[in-house]
């Protein structure tokens, strides 16, 4: 049984961060918005998978079906693509390995009769007890000071949501890995620094706060590498690693200012909400799209999964975007079309070129660097480990985020792809853990499972390298760095082409001071009758978040899959 | 009773129902009345004002009556009801006073009390403000009466030092700590006997980790101020002087407390008495005094000998020991590698009025003459730092001064005393001097002579030109006076001079570049309020 889609819509989107934040703006502000994704699960690239989901995925993504889905058609043949033939261009997620399987399995037969040593984790245990899992495939903390928090503040988004502080910034440095002395309270407790150099540090990150008024300080370095800045405030190489890989986490050539800025923002973070400046968001960084879903979905959204779109419609004389048309081949005409950069086609971005992002997770049974306690969120930052290789960012969670199964920890590693995600990730992942095989070192953490994959990273992309529409927006995937800054911000710039003269999220009402009008009378046609159902199965959701059953599984509004979709009719009007 | 609640219905008359109200004026109606009806309208007022001492007071009342007349479980019951409504009421203010002692109150009373609980209400308190000084002081008294361990206390403040270090009173809850932990000396405010060195280093290595990572930070500095020591407050004779004129004698006590103020030496110089005319009529022969002190079991022999008119039985004033009582460390080697941290934060932080501090008070504490020329380059500094503080400075900075110039002293029995071009802001360590006869004062920024320059009460001359001295106060009773220079200083009026009269043996004053010379005839109202004067110059 399938229920129909609404015929029109104000904003049609599909479904990342960005494009959930503009659905639940438009929607705020009294657009109807229609969000409609080929994949069967919300939050696109941003989504969290239980583990079995997350095999599934890989699985789905080994044989490149899923991400074949949406292909602008050219403006002139309004013909539908054949998903095949077009599979080779939309490769913005590779699974290079997936050296899962044969090492757990090992680690079943090895193990488990023998020792008793720890509490030993098998293969089995895992897939057994893998809706406890929710693996992410962004990799993101959230800056206590960043957009997207203010965001989810101003918005009243937050309350879909509960977030925990990373509790530890730890750093590989000679070998082992240390906890950051970054707050002030770290700084009088850390073992490592002499007391000068915790003067120095202090009155160096004092500096950094409100850097811009002291130019003088600076303004030698202005064309020369942070780094060399950092070099000639007599920082020693301790604290030059702490400030540049850790605080500032940016590259050694970066420009002095940027450097600055990175700090700052940093230390901006500090102290909102702990002594560290990150939040994590309790069951993985993809509620944050679904938390704007619901927002959205509360405002009359409607959300079509495994739908989607196959052409456009233009408008001959403008050339706009007028319609679309889905997989079923009904038209469903739109103000405007958001679509992830993904989802178009080569010849539509000539201009564009694209980076990658290599991506790692790792199931492992210890934490890097033991503590008293064991629930620890951490941000481990390994810098270069050769010369040219890339600075690769750890997050370490624990069982209390709800991200693992208890005794397990799940271990994000993200950078910015030079090789394949194994080329460029293996060497950090053998130097901090053990195989399962040799648990002879203590207090080194073993793998237990590990995934290997590169994401496209279209952030760079300039909007007029599309050959698009004026109405059709692309909004670009994740991109390597560690907060959200760049989706907001991009969600703001799009929301301000959409509702030039709207407020952008302002805060929603308490549900219960919402009045509900007797007999939902704005629909119009069969499609928003359908609406009210489509809302309320959202709505409902975002009741049950909380027990947190329901949430990849079952969608609000399903869209049974056409076996054969009815060719595009062709629209010239 | 019947009053109180009646002015209570009056503030809070937005607050309640017309029921209410007419129940609180029938409660006040009926006198005395201790029941539990009372106290539930004094929580209904108590939960929208938990600042009100007066209705604490009743409710007490009406609890201590109803301990007599109920069972133990009853009131144990009710104790522990009163309890969580305090804890309601601290959610309302977490800083009132009425609350937090009535909680003390019900603690004690409370015949099975559950302390483990009330520290972690302490606890949670402490976590969303750690400075409520309320809540430290009901938590001492949670753990004085519940014997928490000093060790176990020790640790406590360790984590909140660990959390937030700007926080006075965790650093000085650890200073009533550690001599508890370290029992020595009866004296328990000298630290360097208790704490072993282990511990004592430990405890300078926290504190130096706090004002290195934040030098600005006041409290941290008051901490290592008090590990550095302070003196110990020993009251002891230090001078005896007797002597005589033809018709009588004196003797002179001075005896002097050291103590812990940073600059101003309390200091008593008591005359014991007269002696009887007759007593000393024959000075050819040797005459012994002996003065007792029975408070403090001494006594000190004093010697007047033939022929002499005067005498005296001091200690040494070059006693290095002399001054040194404000920072007490036994071992100089401490005090010298805390210099050595300080003076390397100093060159990080050069503009930093805590370090420059410091490093002053160490520099006397270690070698006050070998220091002189630093300790006033950074005295100099510090008035420029911290602006606001230019005339503490300066009075600190002028004892200091006193004080080398004292110690530069050959001998005790030195009786000419320059402390010339000095920038004295003010005189202190006047006792020191009691024997002086001759004192110059010139070329400083003084402003007046104390009360306590009485104290000089062996002097002859005075010269104090050069100064902006407009008060004479300490000019006072100097038996032995002759002459007084007071050239280029302020006085204004003739009653500044007054007080000259109680100096029998003025003969000579000069007043050259006084406002005071500009008034007509005063050379006729001199002579007419002097008339001991022989010279004049004005």
């Amino acid at each position: 049984s399938w229920i129909s889609v609404p015929s029109t819509a104000d904003i049609l989107l599909h479904l990342g961060l960005s494009e959930s934040v503009i659905a639940a703006a438009c929607a705020r502000v009294g657009q109807r918005v229609l969000h409609v994704d080929r994949r069967s699960y919300y939050a696109a690239n941003w989504a969290s998978f239980t583990f079995n989901g997350l095999l599934s995925w890989i699985d789905d993504n080994k044989v490149c079906t899923y991400f074949t889905l949406l292909f602008i058609t050219p403006v002139n043949s309004f013909k539908q693509q054949d998903q095949e033939e077009c599979a080779p261009l939309a490769e913005d997620q590779q699974i290079l390995s997936s050296d899962g399987e044969p090492q757990g399995e090992e680690q079943l037969s090895g193990s488990a009769p023998t020792q008793a040593k720890k509490k030993k984790i098998s293969y089995t245990k895992i897939v057994k007890e893998g809706r406890r899992f929710n693996i992410d495939l962004v990799s993101k903390l959230m800056y206590s000071r960043g957009l997207l928090v203010d965001l989810l503040i101003k918005s009243n988004v937050s309350r879909y949501a509960e977030f925990k502080n990373v509790s530890r910034i730890l750093t590989y440095r000679q070998g082992k890995v240390e906890q950051v002395p970054c707050s002030r309270a770290d700084v009088f407790g850390s073992k490592e620094l002499t007391v000068v150099e915790k003067r120095m540090l202090m009155k160096f990150l004092t500096f950094c706060l409100d850097y811009e008024q002291h130019p003088e300080e600076y303004q030698d370095f202005t064309e020369r590498s942070f780094w060399e800045f950092l070099q000639n405030n007599m920082l020693t190489e301790n604290l030059q690693h702490f400030v540049l890989h850790s605080i500032a986490m940016v590259p050694r050539e970066t420009h002095t200012e940027e450097g600055l800025r990175s700090t700052q923002h940093f230390l901006r973070s500090l102290g909102r909400y702990g002594n560290t400046p990150f939040l994590f968001p309790i069951y993985g960084l993809g509620e944050i799209p679904q938390c704007f879903c619901r927002m959205c979905a509360v405002f009359g959204g409607i959300y079509c999964l495994r739908h989607s779109v196959q052409c456009l419609v233009l408008d001959k004389e403008s050339g706009r975007c007028k319609a679309v048309i889905d997989t079923c081949g009904q038209r469903i005409s739109c103000s405007h079309f958001v679509v992830e950069d993904g989802y178009i086609r080569e010849e539509q971005r000539k201009g564009v070129e694209h980076k990658h992002i290599s991506r790692a997770v790792l199931i492992t049974d210890g934490l890097l660097l033991q503590s008293e306690s064991e629930q620890q969120i951490s941000l481990v930052t390994v810098p270069p480990l050769e010369p040219g290789a890339p600075a690769v960012r750890l997050v370490e969670l624990c069982s209390s985020t709800m991200t693992c199964m208890p005794g397990t920890y799940l271990v994000h590693l993200t950078c910015p792809s030079s090789g394949s995600a194994r080329e460029d990730l293996q060497p950090v992942v053998s130097r901090l853990f053990t195989k399962p095989a040799s648990a002879g070192e203590e207090g080194t953490p073993a793998v237990l499972w590990a995934v290997y994959f590169n994401m496209r990273d279209s952030t760079a992309a300039d909007r007029s390298g599309y050959d698009l529409p004026g109405n059709v927006h692309v909004c670009s995937g994740p991109d390597a760095a560690l907060g959200s800054d760049h989706s907001i911000r991009l969600a703001q710039e799009v929301f301000r082409q959409l509702a030039p003269h709207e407020e952008f999220c302002p805060p929603a009402p308490n549900p219960e001071d919402i009045v509900y009008d007797g007999d939902g009378g704005q629909g119009e046609g069969a499609g928003f009758s359908e609406a009210a159902q489509a809302e309320e199965g959202a709505a409902e959701e975002a009741e049950e978040s909380k027990e947190k059953e329901a949430s990849q599984e079952s969608s609000p509004v399903e869209v049974g899959e056409m076996p054969d979709p009815p060719p595009a009719p062709l629209a010239e009007e | 009773m019947q009053f109180s609640i009646y002015i209570i219905a009056e503030c809070n008359m937005k607050l309640m129902t017309r029921d209410d109200k007419s129940l609180l004026y029938n409660v006040g109606g009926k006198e005395g009345v201790l029941d539990e009806e009372v106290l539930l309208l004094t929580q209904q007022l108590l939960s929208s004002n938990p600042d009100f001492a007066t209705l604490w007071n009743y409710r007490r009342e009406i609890l201590l009556h109803l301990e007599t007349v109920r069972s133990e479980d009853e009131i144990q019951r009710l104790y522990e009801e009163e309890l969580s409504f305090l804890e309601a009421c601290l959610k309302v203010n977490p800083k009132s006073y009425g609350s937090w002692h009535h909680r003390g109150w019900v603690s004690t009373r409370l015949p099975r009390p559950d302390w483990a609980r009330e520290l972690s209400l302490c606890e949670r308190c402490l976590s969303l403000d750690d400075r409520n000084f309320h809540c430290w002081d009901y938590r001492r008294m949670v753990v004085r009466v519940s014997g928490v361990p000093v060790d176990q206390e020790l640790q406590f403040t360790d984590r909140l030092i660990g959390s937030n270090f700007s926080n006075y009173s965790s650093w000085h809850y650890r200073s009533t700590l550690l001599p508890l932990l370290h029992p020595g000396s009866p004296e328990a405010a000298s630290p360097q006997r208790e704490p072993p060195t282990s511990s004592l280093l430990k405890e300078y290595e926290l504190v130096q980790n706090a004002f290195f990572t934040d030098p600005n930070d006041q409290s941290a500095w008051f901490y290592y101020r008090w590990l550095l020591g302070r003196g110990v407050c020993v009251c002891v004779c230090v001078c005896v002087c007797v002597w005589g004129f033809s018709t009588n004698s004196e003797v002179i006590l001075r005896c002097g407390y050291r103590n812990a103020l940073y600059y101003k030496s309390l200091t008593h110089l008591h005359k014991i008495c007269d002696l009887p005319p007759g007593t000393i009529s024959d000075t050819s022969n040797e005459h012994n005094l002996t003065v007792h002190w029975t408070e403090r079991h001494t006594h000190r022999d004093c010697a007047l000998y033939t022929g002499r008119s005067e005498s005296w039985c001091r200690d040494s004033a070059t006693d290095l020991e002399l001054f040194r009582s404000e920072l007490s460390v036994e071992k100089s080697s401490v005090l010298q590698s805390e210099l050595q941290s300080c003076t390397q934060l100093l060159e990080l932080e050069p503009q930093n009025k805590w370090c420059l501090l410091t490093i002053i008070l160490l520099m006397r504490a270690l070698d006050p003459l070998g220091y002189e020329k630093e300790t006033l380059a950074y005295f100099q500094t510090l008035k420029e730092v911290d602006s606001m503080r230019t005339s503490y400075y300066s009075d600190l900075c002028s004892k200091f001064m006193i004080e080398n110039t004292i110690l530069k002293m050959e001998y005790a029995e030195v009786r000419v005393f320059s402390l010339c071009e000095k920038n004295l802001s003010t005189l202190c360590h006047l006792d020191q001097l009691l024997l002086v006869t001759h004192i110059n004062l010139s070329s400083n920024q003084l402003l007046g002579l104390p009360p306590q320059f009485a104290m000089l009460q062996c002097l002859e001359v005075l010269q104090a030109d050069d100064n902006a001295i407009e008060n004479l106060e300490g000019v006072y009773h100097l038996s032995k006076l002759e002459e007084v220079s007071l050239r280029n200083n302020n006085i204004t009026q003739l009653s500044d001079l007054k007080i000259l009269t109680t100096c029998p043996r003025l003969a000579r004053l000069d007043l050259r570049g006084n406002p005071i010379t500009q008034i007509a005839n005063i050379q006729s109202q001199l002579a007419e309020l002097l008339p001991s004067i022989t010279e004049l110059l004005l």
